[in-house]
């Protein structure tokens, strides 16, 4: 049984967080954290617009398991095991489509949109113990639904869903409120593995240090382009901070613009006067204050535990699952405004390709990053992983406070803690002097 | 030194189908060669070259999630990313062989040749094998006697890019 105590130091003191290396390549690890972390959370599974009418339905996993959703003939989008009630076979064998019925192929027992089932061969063969009534469509013990972002917990006991957001929940406020007419997931998705642990990708989601160094050639595209490298240089400014149960954000000045609302030369002039109107439209709804947090700033959000949502110029909606401590598949997204014109979803289809995108300028070396990662750990000798930046300071953007509010979290889980304060200290003391 | 033409006499004119695949082959050693300068000057000025994702294969770029769609001035930085030992994922460079069969002449509309053929390509780095294996559809062009792509789509057969983390190579 692998010793979990001493994971982890976290002494504030001297300024030192370190991660022991196990935590990224022990199958024991992986093992209990799908017991304590994946078993105990909400887990993000989709977006509701991607099942917009009646009878749409996808196929899903979520950690390991097979799961769909349906937005049934009455408009509810539901979410089931996918698995025959009666022998077990997979009922959703398509990716996608849109039916009134799933039949099941093997026996042909037969469910309506809505999980009932509706059709059994040979009904009589059955005695008058089995109840047609109880053998429809099992769902996850939880599902819940916060502002199109639908999440589902294999705990029932979780607390709910609104709650568990904590700080996060703002954050996802501020980017629906972006659209006008709702956000819609754009179709085509990025389906990529990376051949490292989750928790690597987790934090390289976050991390603001490694956005110089390793993405030279995407700055140098960008400035190519017509930014300032000077603005680009200064972009990453502003302190991440800890959302409480593990979520964390990483903010930075949108100086590439956003189609929402800040124009720059890469949209190119045809799109000033749209973006002026966006702008107007969120001042005259959200006031000046809050309008500047939507359109100026740009962020890395975690939703604990492996949900990213980048909202930048372009919004990537991005979700991993472990396959083996060394193993991740990895899904990725765009989310836009139901109304957006097309020149500026171009824009932002165009940054996801430049930046986001497994083909593009960027995510290919973040892959190659902690691939590499993950290759060092085999040379053993080197216990620790070091994720102290700027834990003895008021950390800035470039400092790995939003690592450690994970990895705090983490801990908390693994040990069976639940949910622990994830702030750094200097941080939390602030807070309790200014209370 | 001119290339000497096997199978047929010294008068024997090169069906469009050879000529084609000739093309496509020298477009293929370019890349496995990694003449990525000589390789971009096979487009037109105007052309554009398109990976859909392995989900939506029909994607549309415009109003889709597609893994590349490159202009010429994307497609340039793409092949200075590729040069630079900044472009991580292929520093050192992996090794690829491309194989591509199936040729076929789909459609003639006066200069421009609509080409499709089934690929197979190898990529061999950190003791990884990655294949990718799908089709292209080339829409060339004659120009002074000689062709160039004014199109390229790469359309992936794999359902993900499991084995590949990423698509660094150009495909």
């Amino acid at each position: 049984m692998v010793e979990l105590k001493g994971l982890i130091i976290d002494n504030p003191k001297d300024g030192i967080f370190r991660v022991h290396r196990s935590a990224m390549t022990s199958p024991e690890i992986l093992q209990m954290e799908q017991e304590r972390v994946f078993n105990k959370c909400w887990l993000y599974l989709c977006h509701e617009s991607e099942v917009e009418n009646p009878g749409d339905y996808r196929r899903r996993n979520v950690a390991g398991r097979p799961l769909f959703f349906v937005r049934g003939s009455d408009g509810k989008v539901r979410v089931f095991l996918n698995t025959c009630t009666h022998r077990g076979a997979l009922i959703c064998r398509r990716d996608q489509g849109n039916t009134e019925v799933l039949q099941c192929f093997y026996h042909a027992w037969t469910f309506n949109n809505q999980g009932e089932l509706i059709g059994v061969p040979d009904e009589a063969g059955y005695g008058k113990g089995f109840n047609r009534a109880e053998m429809g469509l099992k769902s996850p013990p939880r599902v819940d639904n916060y502002r199109g972002f639908i999440f589902v917990s294999f705990n029932p006991d979780v607390e709910d869903l609104v709650t568990y957001l904590a700080g996060a929940r703002d954050y996802i406020d501020l980017i629906v409120d972006q659209a006008e007419e709702g956000m819609r997931m754009i179709p085509g998705s990025n389906r990529y593995s990376i051949k490292a642990n989750w928790k690597l990708l987790v934090e390289n989601s976050l991390d603001g240090y490694h956005v110089k160094p390793t993405h030279k050639t995407y700055f140098e595209y960008v400035t190519s382009l017509g930014i300032r490298s000077s603005a680009v240089q200064t972009a990453f400014g502003r302190p991440a901070r800890a959302l409480g149960n593990g979520h964390a954000v990483e903010e930075h000045d949108g100086v590439r613009g956003r189609p929402i609302a800040r124009w720059s030369p890469l949209f190119g002039e045809e799109t000033k006067e749209e973006i002026a109107r966006i702008r107007a439209r969120l001042v005259e709804k959200f006031g000046e204050q809050r309008t500047r947090l939507m359109a100026d700033v740009s962020r890395n959000l975690l939703v604990y535990p492996n949900l990213i949502i980048i909202d930048s110029i372009d919004i990537t909606v991005r979700i991993f699952w472990p396959i083996t401590p060394a193993l991740m598949e990895v899904t990725a997204w765009q989310l836009a405004p139901k109304e957006e014109k097309s020149e500026l979803l171009a824009r932002r289809l165009d940054n996801f390709l430049t930046f986001h995108g497994p083909g593009g300028f960027a995510t290919p070396d973040d892959v190659e990053a902690i691939e590499s990662c993950q290759a060092g750990y085999k040379a053993e000798g080197v216990e620790w992983s070091e994720l102290s930046r700027g834990m003895h300071r008021e950390a800035i953007a470039e400092d790995e406070l939003q690592l450690r509010a994970f990895w705090r979290q983490w801990y908390g889980y693994m040990l069976g803690l639940g949910q622990v304060d994830t702030r750094d200290p200097v941080v939390r003391e602030r807070s309790s002097v200014a209370s | 030194m001119p290339e000497a033409r096997l199978g047929g006499n010294d008068n024997s004119v090169p069906t469009l189908r050879e000529e084609v695949e000739d093309f496509l082959y020298q477009e293929a050693a370019l890349l496995d060669e990694w003449r990525l300068d000589e390789w971009l000057a096979l487009f037109t000025v105007d052309a554009r070259y398109v990976v859909p994702t392995t989900d939506l294969p029909e994607g549309d770029p415009k109003k889709e999630l597609v893994f590349i769609d490159d202009d010429m001035v994307r497609l340039r930085a793409r092949v200075e990313r590729l040069k630079s030992r900044h472009g991580h994922r292929e520093y050192p460079w992996s090794r690829t062989r491309r194989f591509i069969t199936n040729v076929r002449v789909k459609r003639l509309e006066g200069a421009n040749i609509f080409v499709t053929s089934s690929f197979l390509v190898y990529r061999f780095r950190m003791g990884d094998t990655s294949p990718y294996v799908g089709w292209y559809e080339h829409r060339l062009k004659q120009a002074d006697r000689e062709l160039k792509i004014y199109h390229k789509r790469t359309v992936l057969d794999m359902e993900t890019l499991r084995e590949h983390g990423a698509v660094s190579i150009i495909l």
